[in-house]
């Protein structure tokens, strides 16, 4: 065996296939790292040819060496003059059906002097439109190796795999120009090495001319969108119901089995409710994002999301918002960290920037056990019209609440951020094509990961830190040898915060124990519900029933009315639609922002909007 | 005559991309003088607008479209 390693870069403009080519190298045999050096995160893989190792990176696809969004900038790390672990060879893929304009990024790369391979991809395509390549001639001119492929089919992967370990040569074609702002020279360069190597027969119309007068029509257009976002979010939930009672059952039963053999104390009593409840919280979720970016990536992947993003720039732009905030404002509904990642396409800073601050206002899977569990006791359990549920009613205002604040803030943002990079949207509206289910199925492998790990850590720690504060306090006397009390934790730290926040929470509605449940929301949302039932002493925590009745029969000491009116309960829920309750998410704020500004200012303007809404609700209400 | 008053289904060669913040992004993409485009899609209310440029589809706001110069081809 040949004991050399070969550094791939794979590079080329959005839309490319480049992923697709990179999942038929690597296969599984893929994960995300950080690029050496650096704390920028790529895709990278592993394979091995005819002995020799190859090691791949996969860069964010590119439109030129001057970067005009967050995700360009990251791609072309790789290439800056000062990076030390420079590639071996670039491996720049190409649309061949839209060759002209992929040349141009390639052309900027050919300058840098490191060895490049071509790669002419969806060449189905452009034979399907009358074109063809003189190959051979292609070769010449470039002085480099090019292959025609169809990452779909596999055709020609066996030939880059086999390309990537022979010797490799730098590109030695002129493209005219020493700057690099002559965009005029290069394209006329790229024009006439096109007609030497290209000829172009009569061309047939694609499928998409006839699609996109439809889905962009005033009302067609919407109404079709209108209807694929309730097909998917309609599948989500009745797709990820059975798996998320399957997990909670499992952490059911692992957190019992604990619990016989192991003997009572801190550590078990940690185990139980501070680590297996904190992962409980995380895998819980992985079912509902997994199904959820499933959808989103089909929709991306066949090319319908970019018409969406046409169709409701205009609209959008009036909230300070662009058209490309639709996907991390619809996949908000899910989880806001991916969704918060996903803006990394939108150049322009400041409606990036009102992205990030207004997605966490969308509904996310976190908030639907704590609606759920106070859906039901203030809405009752009728139907109108004999099948529309009135919790189901409930539910969706819920939601369409959540949209409509986000949209609001944006607006008020809009007015307050100033404008610090260029502001334009010009975007590509990629050729319509089926799915392609292997990249459908590493967006949600790598989206579900990225929840595990940036959420995951953190709300485990979180839980850790809540079971110390919940189960320690000045006054407690062992308390790991009992399962947690209601006395327990009045006693406790997390039982002092309650009561010292009282005096701030008292005038929208909420006693200490709600207090209680606010700070160990501060985990994930859905935690309200499991403190809620620690601090009504519910053994059953499965059954949503026994917690409803506990809470609903609590009365006031003082008065000896009850605790939960529909005022509290309407109350608590604007409370948790509107306030920054996800660690989490403020975290990968910091990490997509790099300062720590940004997400103090979310949390304060949604703890504050939070607040006055309740404070609002309550009042009408009362 | 400028980009945004090409009538839909005529075709034009691009003349030249006035200077503007987003020039460099236009050119980038392609829009460069002598090139052929042609209205595909209007958004509703008119804007974005989405062109074909050398076989691709680009779309992009009025404000953009507005500092490409055209010439109709007849």
């Amino acid at each position: 065996m040949e004991n050399r390693t070969v550094k791939v870069a794979i590079s080329g403009n959005p839309n490319c296939g480049k992923s697709s080519i990179f999942n038929r190298l690597t296969g599984l045999n893929q994960k995300v790292t950080n690029i050496p050096g650096t704390t920028i995160e790529a895709k990278s893989g592993k394979l091995v040819v005819d002995g020799v190792s190859v090691e791949i990176i996969d860069t964010p696809g590119t439109y030129s060496l001057q970067p005009k969004s967050k995700d360009e900038e990251l791609a072309l790390e790789i290439f800056h003059p000062e990076y030390k672990e420079k590639p071996d060879v670039i491996l720049y893929i190409a649309d061949s059906a839209n060759i002209k304009r992929h040349l141009f990024f390639f052309s900027q790369l050919a300058d840098l002097h490191i060895p490049m391979i071509l790669v002419l991809n969806m060449i189905d395509v452009a034979t399907f439109k009358g074109m063809e390549f003189d190959i051979d001639r292609m070769e010449k001119e470039l002085g480099i190796r090019v292959l025609s492929a169809n990452a779909r089919n596999g055709d020609g992967v066996d030939e880059i795999k086999k390309a990537l370990i022979q010797p490799q040569f730098k590109p030695h074609y002129s493209f005219g120009t020493d700057t690099l702002s002559n965009h005029e020279e290069r394209y006329s360069s790229i024009k006439r090495l096109l007609e030497k190597v290209l000829t172009r027969k009569s061309s047939r119309e694609l499928i998409t001319s006839k699609i996109d007068p439809l889905v962009t029509h005033p009302v067609w257009g919407y109404l079709i969108f209108l209807i694929v976002l309730l097909l998917v979010f309609q599948s989500v939930f009745k797709l990820a119901e059975w798996p998320m009672t399957q997990i909670e059952n499992a952490f059911d039963w692992i957190g019992n089995y604990l619990m016989t053999v192991l003997s009572p104390g801190w550590g078990r009593s940690l185990l139980i409710n501070g680590i297996v409840a904190g992962l409980s919280g995380v895998i819980v979720f992985i079912p509902q994002i997994a199904i959820l970016f499933f959808f989103m990536a089909i929709l991306e992947d066949t090319g319908y999301m970019a018409r969406v993003s046409f169709i409701m720039d205009k609209i959008l732009r009036g909230f300070g918002l662009n058209g490309k905030s639709v996907v991390p404002l619809l996949s908000g509904a899910a989880c806001a960290i991916p969704a918060i990642m996903a803006t990394r396409n939108i150049e322009n800073w400041k409606d990036r920037m009102i992205t990030i601050l207004v997605t966490p206002l969308m509904s996310c899977s976190a908030r639907l056990p704590v609606y759920t569990l106070l859906i039901s006791m203030a809405v009752p359990n009728t139907y109108f019209f004999g099948f529309v549920s009135m919790k189901a009613v409930a539910l969706l205002i819920m939601y369409i609440i959540g949209t409509v604040a986000s949209l609001l803030a944006a607006l008020v943002f809009k007015f307050i951020l100033e404008q610090r990079s260029v502001n334009f949207f010009i975007m590509e509206l990629p050729i319509y094509h089926p799915p392609r289910w292997k990249n459908v199925w590493m967006i949600v492998l790598h989206k579900s990961r990225s929840f595990v790990y940036e959420a995951g850590k953190i709300i485990i720690i979180v839980s850790i830190v809540l079971w110390f504060l919940a189960s320690f306090g000045p006054g407690i006397n062992k308390p790991w040898y009992q399962p947690q009390t209601t006395e327990n934790l009045e006693q406790s730290y997390a039982g002092h915060f309650g009561k010292a926040i009282e005096p701030v929470i008292e005038p929208v509605g909420f006693n200490w124990k709600i207090g209680i449940a606010l700070l160990t929301s501060f985990a994930a949302r859905e935690v309200f519900v499991g403190t809620m039932s620690t601090i009504y002493s519910v053994d059953d925590e499965e059954n949503l029933g026994h917690i409803r009745d506990k809470m609903m029969s609590e009365t006031r000491p003082e008065t000896g009315k009850p605790v939960y009116t529909l005022a509290v309960i309407f109350s608590l829920m604007i409370f948790y639609a509107f306030a920054m309750q996800c660690m989490s998410t403020l975290a990968v704020v910091y990490k997509e922002t790099g300062s720590w500004k940004w997400p103090a200012i979310q949390f304060v303007y949604m703890t504050v909007l939070a607040w006055l809404s309740s404070f609002c609700v309550f009042h009408i209400l009362s | 005559m400028l980009l945004t008053a090409l009538q839909k289904g005529k075709t034009a060669i691009i003349s030249k991309v006035n200077e503007s913040e987003f020039k460099e992004k236009l050119l980038e993409m392609g829009c460069v003088p002598g090139t052929e485009i042609r209205i595909l899609l209007k958004a509703p209310l008119g804007d974005p607008i989405a062109f074909d440029i050398d076989g691709y589809c680009l779309s992009m706001r009025k404000k953009e479209a507005d500092s490409i110069e055209v010439d109709l081809i007849f």
